[in-house]
């Protein structure tokens, strides 16, 4: 690269979706628990990222649909990176698996489905999320799998601010006005019956040993920083029943559907195109 | 599927904004100056404003608006309100001084004899 242009590219060791991508075309083969582990991880990010999406010209100020515009553009890529693993267990490309899959083929969980509500709702969303990520990818960085470890060590920096984000307007929020503490607080209230399931471990977490991280050993550290962080915004721990789950297996709240409807329009209504 | 469990958990689609208050009217986020430092040894330069509601947010903003591009290494974010400017319509009495004033540039004068390394 040369020095000629004024702002300097300089990417860094960071591994890319590309570099995923070609280390598949190199003729990395990853098996099928592997694949379903990284469309877990990929189907996450993405649908979240979607979801995010959504903000940019919405947000209470300009600077924050920036803050927001910029998470879902990480989790994108991380979902990039992740699918273009996961896709050559079964020789498919990442848009493949993001355009070309219905409803019961995505693994992402409830949580990341949830509507965007207010910003209160969002907030609460992400501080969820990006606490629960945090962890998972602290952990992935050591996994037996190279690949894996190698995107979450990437990744995680990025979770690392989205978590302070999330941390930092949750404290404000609630520590904020009156108005500001309710919506806040209301939209605890509305995304925690779908903490359980991000901590379920099943069999295939069983399976993969070593590659996978175990859900439920990262709900005390978990529970510990939302805990540290409610406490200091002056919000209450949800007192509520986790609802009825189930999308690592496929089966999806009533969200699911419209959003990749959205989503996937383009590249269905004309197959192939480029841009 | 899980549909009918999730209203009953009072997870309805309605947003707080239709159950809770009313919107308080909207006082907008202070402004900010931004300062980017590109690269150790060199000086914070300044590169912009921002809004944001207090001074660590300020830092948080700066990070995503100025240095998303791998511009920089450091960030200062000083408060508008605290920059004292010189008055535009000063210029005069301000800038114009040393024009004529040559002397004050190395350039002006001439190498002595005998002087080497200069």
């Amino acid at each position: 690269m040369s020095g000629e242009s004024a702002t300097r590219i300089t990417p860094g060791n960071a591994l890319r979706p590309e570099d995923v991508a070609e280390r598949v075309a190199g003729g990395i083969k990853v098996g099928e628990d592997v694949g379903e582990y990284a469309l877990r991880l990929g189907d996450d990010a993405l649908i979240l990222a979607q979801r995010l999406g959504w903000w940019i010209s919405r947000a209470p100020e300009l600077e924050e649909d920036v803050a927001l515009g910029n998470i879902a553009l990480d989790l994108l890529g991380h979902a990039r990176s992740f699918l273009t693993y996961a896709g050559s267990a079964w020789g498919k490309s990442e848009d493949d698996l993001a355009y070309w899959r219905g409803e019961a083929e995505f693994r992402s969980c409830f949580l990341v489905e949830q509507p965007n509500g207010d910003f209160g709702k969002t907030i609460a969303r992400q501080l969820v999320f990006s606490i629960f990520q945090h962890e998972l990818y602290s952990r992935l960085i050591d996994s037996a799998d190279e690949t894996i470890a190698a995107i979450s060590a990437k990744a995680l920096k990025e979770v690392d601010y989205h978590r302070d984000h999330a941390i930092q307007w949750t404290i404000r929020l609630g520590d904020g006005t009156e108005e500001s503490k309710l919506r806040i607080q209301a939209g605890l209230d509305s995304v925690w019956p779908y903490v359980a399931e991000l901590f379920q471990d099943d069999e295939l977490i069983e399976r993969l040993d070593g590659v996978a991280a175990r859900p439920s050993e990262m709900r005390e550290p978990f529970d510990a920083l939302v805990a540290q962080v409610l406490d200091e915004a002056g919000l209450e721990l949800p007192d509520v029943q986790p609802a009825m789950t189930g999308g690592r297996s496929g089966k999806h709240s009533e969200h699911l559907g419209y959003i990749l409807a959205e989503m996937q329009v383009i590249a269905r209504e004309h197959p192939g195109a480029t841009w | 599927m899980a549909t009918s469990d999730q209203t009953a958990m009072g997870t309805s689609d309605k947003t707080p904004a239709t159950e809770i208050g009313h919107t308080p009217e909207k006082t907008p986020w202070p402004l900010w100056e931004v300062f980017v430092r590109s690269s150790r040894g060199l000086s914070h330069v300044h590169a912009g404003s921002l809004h944001a509601p207090d001074a660590e947010m300020a830092v948080r903003n700066a990070r995503d608006l100025y240095t998303r591009r791998n511009e920089g290494v450091s960030l200062w974010v000083v408060p508008a309100s605290s920059i004292i400017a010189s008055d535009p319509d000063a210029k005069g009495e301000f800038f114009e001084s040393p024009k004529g004033k040559d002397y004050r540039h190395a350039t002006y004068y001439k190498k002595s004899e005998g002087v080497k390394h200069l």
